[in-house]
């Protein structure tokens, strides 16, 4: 591993700045759970780490009438430990606590996770399929991107050199809304997705029609993916096996998986149709209470 | 490229009850803190990616793979090891549970097992097995199989 300096800054400017000042030899640390590996495989050669965790606005984590905020650096448990936050967003629960196992979840969090840009990253679908926003900052200040834009390809995201991620913003559901997210391991734990699906629905006030919906994927093309149109199908129609089942196949569409150890590309487009009905169906019954 | 050594962060951390002041290089890892700076050797390197739980300690409550942190990064904190589980008065109802259940053959993964068990039941004395099992999914044995582990957890339940 390349010897590097930590600093350990206390507001976003001075991240930024210490930032700048390496270019694409320094990162910011969280959890350090993807960081550390990386740097000691020699993937990244840094020359300094700065840890965001002594950032209080990083740090935080709150759910009110507008939404969740989620800062960059609010480690898995501490999504997943809020009530508020398994009541309102039991989503991102779902994906908060299947990343890694109690050791990893201490430190590892939703924004590392996105910052990774893992195709497989299991904290990403909910947050796409929530509509969350990622708050970013550089030296000229902040701007606003979409979660669903932000990953561009394996281990790639939108973030240039001295930009940090400060939050991810979700917008509070409203009334009739529900969400899931699953994925397909061999193992029961410790593994990372074969396939992955998240739901977002919102139905009418009696329950038994949709009026939106969103659905997005894990583990089956370079980010993960917003199946705009397995989510769009469903706006409008009532809920039962057919828009269901026409809404998983389309999301089957939508995936674009590799073929590797993992998994086939046959396996993983079933594996996504079947993940889809699945978890529309239980974000329904969430929906209804 | 060359470049000078970056230079050493100051930390002031509690260790197993024990304050210590350290200069550790900002690369280095808690794990290589803890048995290279300190001599506690107790806490074990296994995979160093954060799979296998070898290396767990815990931290301010939380218990973490120490791979995957870096010294520098306890500066304020109380850090548990397994070192700080035994008393003058004898081994920790843990360590006693796991010698009576056979709950190790090696011993490599069995300082992680003990911290990561300790963090479960501090916090919840009476888990289920499938909680237990859960709980100890980031901690990998590759001697003994799982039930004798859980066993001893579950001897020294509520």
């Amino acid at each position: 591993m390349h010897p590097f300096a930590y600093v350990a800054p206390s507001t976003v400017a001075e991240a930024v700045a210490e930032l700048n000042k390496h270019g694409d030899r320094a990162r910011p640390l969280a959890g350090g759970t993807d960081l550390l590996v990386k740097a000691r495989a020699n993937v990244w050669e840094l020359d300094a780490v700065v840890d965001i965790k002594n950032i209080p606005e990083l740090m935080t984590l709150t759910v009110n009438g507008s939404g969740l905020s989620i800062g960059a650096g609010v480690p898995c448990y501490q999504v997943y430990d809020n009530s508020e936050v398994a009541a309102q967003y039991p989503g991102i629960v779902d994906g908060a606590s299947i990343i890694g196992g109690i050791q990893v979840q201490s430190r590892a969090g939703l924004g590392g996770n996105l910052c990774n840009a893992a195709p497989s990253g299991d904290g990403i679908p909910s947050l796409i399929a929530h509509s969350a926003v990622a708050v970013i900052a550089n030296a000229s200040g902040t701007r606003e991107v979409a979660v669903e834009d932000f990953c561009t390809g394996p281990s790639r995201t939108v973030l240039e050199s001295g930009d940090l991620l400060v939050s991810i913003e979700v917008p509070k559901p409203a009334a009739n809304t529900g969400a899931a997210y699953t994925r397909f391991i061999p193992r029961n734990e410790m593994d990372i997705a074969v396939a992955g699906v998240a739901a977002f629905v919102q139905l009418d006030a009696s329950g038994k029609n949709f009026e939106s919906a969103r659905i997005a994927l894990a583990s089956v093309g370079p980010t993960p993916i917003l199946a705009s149109a397995a989510g769009d199908s469903l706006a409008g129609k009532p809920v039962n096996d057919e828009t269901i089942a026409a809404a998983a196949a389309l999301a089957k569409d939508a995936a674009t998986p590799i073929t590797d150890m993992r998994g086939t590309v046959e396996q993983r487009k079933q594996l996504v149709e079947v993940l889809t009905g699945r978890m529309i169906n239980k974000a329904v019954e969430r929906a209804r209470g | 490229m060359t470049t000078n050594s970056p230079s050493k962060v100051h930390v002031t951390t509690t260790i197993n009850g024990q304050q210590h002041e350290l200069l550790v290089p900002g690369y280095m890892s808690l794990l290589d803190t803890l048995r290279e700076l300190i001599g506690l050797t107790g806490t074990k390197e296994g995979c160093l990616d954060g799979n296998c739980g070898a290396c767990t300690v815990n931290i301010d409550g939380r218990i973490v793979d120490s791979c995957l942190v870096l010294g520098a990064e306890v500066n304020g904190k109380e850090v548990n090891t397994v070192e700080g589980m035994a008393t003058p008065e004898g081994l920790h109802p843990l360590q006693q549970a796991f010698l009576e259940e056979a709950a190790l053959q090696c011993g490599i993964c069995t300082p992680g097992f003990l911290v990561a068990a300790k963090g479960l039941l501090d916090n919840e004395p009476s888990p289920t097995e499938g909680r237990i099992r859960h709980w100890l999914a980031g901690n990998l044995c590759r001697c003994t199989g799982y039930d004798k582990i859980v066993r001893a957890v579950q001897k020294v339940s509520d």
